[in-house]
């Protein structure tokens, strides 16, 4: 790659030298930055960061008086991971089979609202919208499913997933065309209408709304869906919440992600415009258009996301639940985790959905870990990751310190960025 | 009587970057009261041979002796005692923060648990009164001259009690008047004992400035010359290994009709004041023509115009004959206006994409690199492997990022694409600010060259002397307006009488 006629050029070339030598580094967005922090970490980073995570609840457990090793191994136990293990046999398998169901329902919608954060990251946009995008997505998903009772199942289906995705897409392009035109920062706006999103989705439920359930006037909970517009199951019994097929609609949605990032018009006017705006408006791009476009993708992502949960598995909605959900805010820890990158999304969604069903009540030993205990742990884990990941320069000198001495260097290097930047 | 001990001596130093070898045991020496020039092309060693001795990298070979002592510097903070202190290229204020705080950053002066504001200001004040650095204390770094925040930090330094003061290309970002006043302060602080190394790749400034000089070439030194009976010639023989031409050669011109035509063109900046002032111009196919003029005088908004990025209050802007005016950037390029912008990095480049994806920018969406909205990638990069070797943009192929460049190579790329797409008008916005001789020369030949080939060519420039040795008509704006017209064999005392708005009118137009 390089050649030895430009040697100034080598140590500005990595995240890693960027850092020691921050030459111009205040010009670049926060997009630019993250692009930077994928290259100077690859893949080690992000592991080292969720082990880091898991060290630190351990210590709060041992803190607390649990024993961290009886309890992550009763967290593992119930995801339902070890069904991978071919010598895991007979009732066991049963139960893991079960379980792991359960982990990936949650890895779904996981991947998907983690897209929608990650495509705004990969355009230099923070979407912090993605619960209330997901809500929007929901809401219209069990309105569709619930009505148009004669449809064909098949087209149902697509209508209701369509008609989600475009009500999220829009709900999110809001903030696109707040920020494209009068300049309002997404992170304010998107945070604003989830809020909105929260109050009017409950507003709809409750007694006496408009979608309130025709069957009991004293329960704040939508109509069911209709048998036709419920997605199949492919593994496990239907009736027991088995796997529906909304895990290869989100894997579905990763190659879209991929293929539009990496290999459209529109996806390398958004990476650019995400590393360098200026630089994009000087191509004769236009910023505010992709601003708007990016927005209503990331909407896109997380709508489905909404109908994929009701169609798939919850076939109704309560008030409740839009209340008390957080996969949309889950998705911001997965992006963050996953670098903004297809296969890294994937991974973290994993890891996330695997520790929302392993401390979920149901799996958990109440011997080992209170119950109510658990599903705090999870979001202790994901608080430190996006705290972790936050802090990527601890990281990233942590391990750069690490390489220091195993390659023998007699005093490790010290963390000196500080220096030079202050 | 005993040889006195160099202030700084650097012995063998090597440094490798995998591959690279970025220093190749470079020698150094600085004596008390000298200015030390560290000359050579962008990418011949010179920032890595001084972050080595701001412990910024560790050597993998040589020594560093500091008033005779063999000394590590492992970290900038042990630099600092040893009373190294660093002007870096791009400052490290922070913008929000007064003169003084920033000064006193990381060293405060305390009473108690609180910061000694008075005491900081005091002795702010002392230093700047004793080397004639004046700044004022009290105002926020983000309201002072860019003349100012240098100043502020070379106090720092100063503060710090560095007794061996490094300045990383000090004048790139200082317009004439306000070098001199740096170089005012150097000489005062020479004339007290302070050792001063001097980075530059400007000939001129090296000659004016420095007792001696030490040129690298790819890592190595070359030589360490005294600058009394040194040429600018001879410096650049020395950085650039063969001989340069310093002055463009240039056939005569032979224009042909109107490329571009702006007449009675008003444009607003982004304060809302009138920037460009009723200005006409015409460019015509196979000339050159400049605009020359002190920074500031609307030569901005009128290349933004131009270009498409700003919309004009009135006037008419033609390209071919076709109005282009306020029609954005992407119409405009379609008429065939190319644009080398003045910032290479901030604008010109996306500097975390590849050489190949940044050679797309224009033309992307033509058929030959993307079919209904899908790139191919493939042809991007096959494109971009044909212009790197034509452009001899050195240090990456097409699947190199920008910033891994070098200056002059990363404007190589964005002249590389602008010329490409085959425009009819080529604005070139000080396109080699920054730059060493070696990568001028290459762009002034390349802009001769595209002359020749019957494209216009409008150039501005803050540099009279690229002006004056390129262009084959100079329009000199002073605010906002064409105030006058020469030929390129004008001297700089009429351009510069013109440019101040002096003498308007008297001119040959």
């Amino acid at each position: 790659m390089r050649t030895p006629d430009q040697p100034d050029s080598a140590p500005t070339g990595g995240a890693l030298a960027g850092e020691e030598y921050p030459a111009g580094e205040g010009a670049r967005t926060p997009a630019a930055r993250l692009a930077a922090y994928i290259r100077g970490g690859g893949i080690v980073v992000p592991l080292l960061t969720a082990v880091l995570a898991f060290l630190i609840a351990g210590l709060v457990m041992l803190f607390t008086g649990h024993d961290p090793f009886g309890t992550y191994k009763a967290i593992f136990e119930g995801t339902g991971l070890q069904w991978l293990f071919p010598w895991v046999t007979g009732d066991d398998r049963t139960t893991a089979a079960l379980n792991l169901q359960q982990t990936l329902i949650l890895t779904t919608p996981l991947i998907l609202t983690g897209l929608a954060v990650a495509f705004a990251f990969r355009a230099g946009l923070f979407n912090i919208g993605g619960q209330g995008q997901y809500i929007v997505g929901s809401v219209v998903a069990v309105w569709v499913g619930s009505s148009f009772a004669g449809m064909p199942a098949f087209l149902h289906v697509v209508l209701a997933i369509v008609a989600a995705c475009l009500a999220g897409a829009a709900w999110a392009g809001i903030a696109g065309l707040l920020k494209a035109t009068v300049g309002a920062h997404e992170v304010i706006s998107t945070i604003m209408l989830n809020y909105i999103a929260i109050w009017v989705g409950v507003w709809l439920f409750s007694l006496g709304g408009p979608l309130q359930n025709d069957r009991d006037p004293s329960l704040p909970v939508s109509n069911d869906i209709v048998e036709g517009a419920k997605l199949p199951v492919f593994w496990g019994d239907p009736v027991l919440q088995g796997l529906h097929i909304g895990i290869f609609i989100a894997l579905a949605a990763v190659v879209v992600f991929w293929l539009i990032l990496n290999r459209s018009t529109t996806g390398y006017e958004v990476r650019a415009v995400g590393l360098n705006p200026e630089a994009a408006r000087y191509s004769g791009m236009s910023v505010g258009r992709n601003y708007v476009l990016v927005m209503a993708l990331c909407g896109l992502f997380a709508g489905l996301a909404g109908a994929l949960d009701i169609l798939g598995w919850q076939f109704r909605l309560a008030t409740n639940d839009i209340q008390i959900g957080l996969l949309g805010f889950t998705g911001i820890a997965v992006a963050l985790l996953g670098r903004s990158t297809a296969s890294g999304t994937v991974a973290a969604a994993v890891l996330f959905g695997a520790l929302l069903s392993g401390t979920s009540q149901r799996n958990l030993d109440p011997s080992i870990f209170e119950p109510e205990l658990a599903t705090n742990l999870t979001y202790i884990i994901q608080g430190l990751v996006v705290l972790l990941v936050s802090a990527d320069v601890l990281v990233l000198s942590l391990l750069r310190r690490g390489r220091g001495l195993l390659l023998g260097r007699r005093r490790p290097v010290p963390a000196q960025a500080e220096e030079t930047s202050s | 009587m005993p040889v006195e001990a160099h202030a700084l001596e650097l012995r063998g130093i090597t440094k490798r970057f995998g591959p690279v070898v970025a220093n190749d045991r470079v020698d150094f020496d600085l004596k008390r009261g000298e200015v030390h020039a560290l000359l050579g092309e962008n990418g011949a060693g010179k920032s890595t041979l001084m972050s080595i001795l701001y412990g910024l990298y560790r050597p993998d070979e040589g020594e560093i002796r500091v008033d005779g002592e063999p000394v590590a510097v492992g970290s900038p903070a042990q630099a600092i005692e040893l009373g190294i202190g660093m002007v870096h290229q791009h400052f490290m204020l922070v913008p929000v923060m007064t003169v003084t705080e920033n000064i006193v950053l990381g060293s405060e002066p305390r009473r108690g648990a609180l910061l000694d504001v008075r005491e900081g200001a005091r002795r702010v004040r002392e230093l700047s009164d004793r080397y004639g650095l004046a700044v004022d204390p009290d105002a926020l770094i983000e309201d002072v001259t860019v003349g100012s925040q240098q100043r502020a930090e070379i106090l720092r330094a100063l503060y710090r009690e560095a007794r061996v003061l490094v300045l990383d290309e000090p004048t790139a970002v200082l317009t004439a008047q306000e070098t001199e006043e740096l170089f005012q302060v150097l000489r005062a602080l020479r004339d007290d004992g302070v050792a001063i190394v001097f980075i530059s790749h400007k000939l001129g400034e090296v000659l004016e400035i420095a007792d001696r000089v030490t040129v690298l070439r790819r890592g190595r030194r070359i030589d360490t010359v005294p600058t009394e009976g040194a040429t600018e010639q001879s410096l650049a023989r020395l950085m650039v290994g063969r001989e340069v031409l310093l002055r463009v050669e240039k056939p005569e011109f032979k224009p042909a009709g109107p490329v571009l035509e702006v007449e009675d063109l008003h444009v607003r900046d982004d304060r809302d004041l009138e920037a460009v002032d009723g200005l006409s111009l015409t460019v015509r196919a196979g000339e050159i023509v400049a605009i020359a003029g002190v920074d500031g005088n609307g030569q901005q908004e009128l290349v933004d115009a131009i270009a498409g990025l700003r919309t004009p209050e009135s006037g008419r802007i033609a390209v071919d004959g076709r109005e282009v005016g306020g029609a954005g950037v992407r119409r405009t390029s379609d008429a065939g206006v190319a644009h080398i912008p003045e910032d290479r990095q901030l604008r010109g480049l996306v500097l975390d994409f590849t050489l190949g994806e940044n050679l797309a920018l224009r033309e992307y969406r033509s058929p030959q690199l993307s079919k209904r909205g899908w790139l191919s990638i493939g042809r991007m990069n096959s494109r971009a492997r044909s212009l790197l070797t034509e452009y001899d943009v050195r240090g990456g192929d097409a699947a190199t990022l920008a910033s891994s460049l070098s200056g002059g190579n990363q404007q190589k790329v964005c002249v590389a694409r602008e010329i490409a797409f085959n425009p009819r008008l080529l604005i070139a916005h000080q396109p080699t600010r920054g730059l060493d001789v070696g990568a001028i020369e290459f762009v002034h030949r390349r802009l001769v060259a595209e002359r020749d080939n019957g494209r216009g060519i409008l150039l501005v420039s803050l540099e009279s002397d690229e002006v004056r040795s390129l262009a084959d008509r100079i329009l000199v704006i002073y605010e906002g307006k064409i105030v006058a017209e020469f030929s390129p064999d004008a001297t700089e005392e009429e351009l510069g009488v013109a440019m101040t708005g002096g003498g308007a009118g008297q001119t040959a137009v």
